[in-house]
């Protein structure tokens, strides 16, 4: 029998089922897809490049020569770290073959061509991407490492916008021409999206905690701040814009404050009601969750009702109602878009106005950074909440 | 209070259906929110058709986003696909910080405009809970219930057929709720790409600054997606009670 074992040719490691779709996926991409697409000017249909055609030779085979790395750690290597560094090589790889290809395509001092992301280009983004995320949830990274990855990524893109590596690619061809605007609706859509949970804030805890204390007002409450919820954004939007028309109409103090029945106004109103949900069903949540004991302890050792609140109650359940703040600026980043179709401004109006001239750059100058916001958001307060949930155990 | 929900939902219902069949006579309640004799109620397409189209949308979607979502769901919780999990799971944390709005504008300049684009930003995004609950569901099935199943003989598909699925239908169909009531928003935002629903309303309200146009609009688009959440838990509760009686 041992001889037997020792004689058998150790079997090929069996590849890795998801390496192997990833790595299938983009080589099709790189293959067969167009890298970048070539366009006389920004609406017109464009004309598909293939990696090859779009680089100078050196850049293309050592673009080529980085995908094969990164395809192979993807099928055969197993190690999560040599797998988040090969998957970041390759992002790396096709993001400066991309640059290039819009350097290399660009005829000099042209405004009027565009070179714009290919789908081939997106889909190896997506497939490295992919390995990339599948390599950082297997290292289960800790609350503070995964916050200093997200800023390290933050940085390096940063300075790559910085250095103008994209500059001749079409995204930043339409940043170049609204970079006034970006930033003025930049700060206009995190504004309203912070101001408004902001608020709800405010509001919804003291509702929370009433919610809480009396059980009868629970189910009544929280059900009607639900059938909001329900409500679409677009119109609930519409529905508010009449009631502050007459207001701003009625009062000119309204008015002079910047309330009108269309702009930021009836925006900034429903995101609040929207967001009220979530912290107040959480701080109900968080609150439930604090054990009785300590409550009881607190009591026996003489504290008053407010100091059980504030200094216990409200600190154990912090990490719940931080979840709940979570999902509300992540939903309120991602609905401020729409506030652009009543005047609200904000990133959506890019988006929008792409929508209307057919212009997809346009539309991801402010789809890009909207989803890069929600992101880091999430990340952000996910490790907040962590953190706190640990200190508390 | 269940008769006061019960009235409150007749009265709902009865205000929506009363609005989409006889709109004008409705009317001298939105004429003092118009301006220069422009018309109270939309005139530029029957409201009931717009209202069946916006819902045919959601539903269509809805349909093919549950069939894609549960097979995903069934196949990451299988032994085979164990290794898709802890990505898939990621993968839809992510998926949730996009807003649809982005999805449905990134998906027009691919596919052009018209329902397509709706239709496939609706059946993207509407993946996302339908798939998360479906994960937890087969995930929570208590474990001493699969064991007996398998005790009893059960092949691996009748357990997943008879056992694990029907555990986790609860909130399989929490997750189609919530993924058609999300439906609902953004297929309103799909008349800027030129898709027929409801949004076309409030869209031709914002255009010719008629305000009849943008209430009647928002109040018809949120009186159908409370219909729907409601009647969905609805059905959510009585499915679920008839599958604990049996």
């Amino acid at each position: 029998m041992s001889v037997r074992t020792a004689l058998t040719v150790p079997r090929l490691r069996r590849l890795d089922p998801l390496g192997a779709l990833l790595a299938g996926a983009g080589a099709v991409a790189a293959v067969f897809l167009p890298f970048v697409v070539l366009k006389s000017n920004r609406i017109v249909p464009g004309d598909p490049r293939g990696l090859l055609d779009a680089l100078p030779a050196w850049g293309a085979l050592g673009c080529q020569a980085v995908l094969i790395c990164a395809a192979i750690a993807a099928l055969g290597v197993s190690n999560a770290r040599v797998r988040l560094g090969a998957a970041l090589l390759g992002v790396a790889a096709v993001a400066l073959a991309v640059a290039a290809a819009g350097d290399a395509l660009t005829p000099a001092g042209n405004k009027v061509v565009r070179v714009a992301p290919g789908a081939g280009f997106w889909v190896l983004l997506m497939c490295l991407g992919l390995m990339a995320t599948d390599a950082v949830t297997r290292m289960r990274p800790g609350p503070g490492l995964r916050v200093l990855f997200l800023a390290l990524s933050i940085v390096v893109a940063g300075l790559a916008l910085a250095h103008g590596t994209f500059d001749h690619l079409s995204v930043m061809r339409e940043y170049a021409v609204n970079a006034d605007r970006f930033a003025r609706e930049a700060r206009q859509h995190v504004w309203l999206a912070l101001g408004s949970l902001a608020a709800a804030v405010l509001v919804a805890l003291p509702i929370g905690i009433l919610c809480h204390r009396v059980p009868r007002l629970r189910s009544g409450v929280l059900g009607t701040l639900n059938v909001i919820q329900t409500i679409p954004a677009i119109a609930l939007f519409g529905i508010l814009m009449v009631p502050l028309a007459a207001l701003a109409a009625a009062v000119p103090l309204a008015a002079a404050l910047g309330i009108r029945g269309i702009g930021a106004a009836p925006a900034a109103v429903a995101l609040f009601l929207y967001s009220l949900l979530p912290i107040a069903a959480n701080t109900v949540a968080g609150l439930k969750r604090v054990p009785r004991a300590a409550v009881e302890a607190a009591r026996g050792m003489g504290m008053t009702s407010w100091q059980i609140l504030t200094g216990i109650e409200l600190i154990l359940a912090l990490p719940v109602i931080l979840t709940g703040i979570r999902i509300v600026l992540v939903q309120n980043i991602g609905m401020v878009t729409v506030a652009a179709l009543i005047g609200g401004g904000g990133l959506g109006t890019f988006v929008f106005q792409g929508i209307g001239q057919t212009a997809i750059d346009l539309v991801l100058l402010g789809a890009i950074p909207i989803v890069a916001l929600a992101f880091s958001a999430a990340v952000v307060l996910d490790a907040l909440a962590e953190v706190l949930d640990r200190a508390r155990q | 209070m269940p008769g006061m929900a019960a009235i409150l939902r007749l009265a709902a219902l009865a205000l929506l259906l009363g609005f989409l069949l006889m709109p004008q006579s409705f009317a001298p309640l939105f004429t003092p929110l118009t301006q220069y004799g422009a018309p109270p109620i939309y005139d530029q397409g029957n409201l009931l058709t717009l209202a069946l189209a916006h819902l045919g949308v959601v539903c269509c979607a809805a349909a093919a986003s549950t069939l894609v979502a549960v097979g995903l769901g069934i196949l990451v919780t299988r032994p085979s696909g164990a290794q898709f999990l802890p990505l898939s799971r990621t993968l839809v944390n992510i998926g949730q910080t996009f807003p649809p709005v982005a999805v449905l504008a990134v998906t027009v300049p691919l596919v052009g405009f018209g329902e397509k684009p709706t239709l496939i930003a609706l059946f993207a995004y509407g993946l996302l809970p339908i798939f998360e609950n479906t994960i937890v569901g087969l995930q929570t099935c208590p474990p001493q219930v699969l064991e007996a199943a398998s005790g009893m003989g059960m092949s691996a598909r009748q357990r997943l057929l008879s056992v694990e699925l029907p555990l986790a239908l609860p909130l399989i169909l929490e997750g189609i709720r919530l993924s058609l009531v999300i439906n609902v928003g953004t297929a309103t935002i799909g008349s800027t790409v030129a898709a027929k629903g409801l949004g076309e309303v409030i869209i031709a309200g914002l255009l010719s600054n008629n305000n009849a146009f943008i209430l009647q609009g928002g109040l018809v688009t949120g009186l159908m997606a409370i219909l729907l959440y409601d009647a969905l838990a609805g059905l959510e509760r009585r499915i679920c009670r008839t599958a604990h009686l049996e």
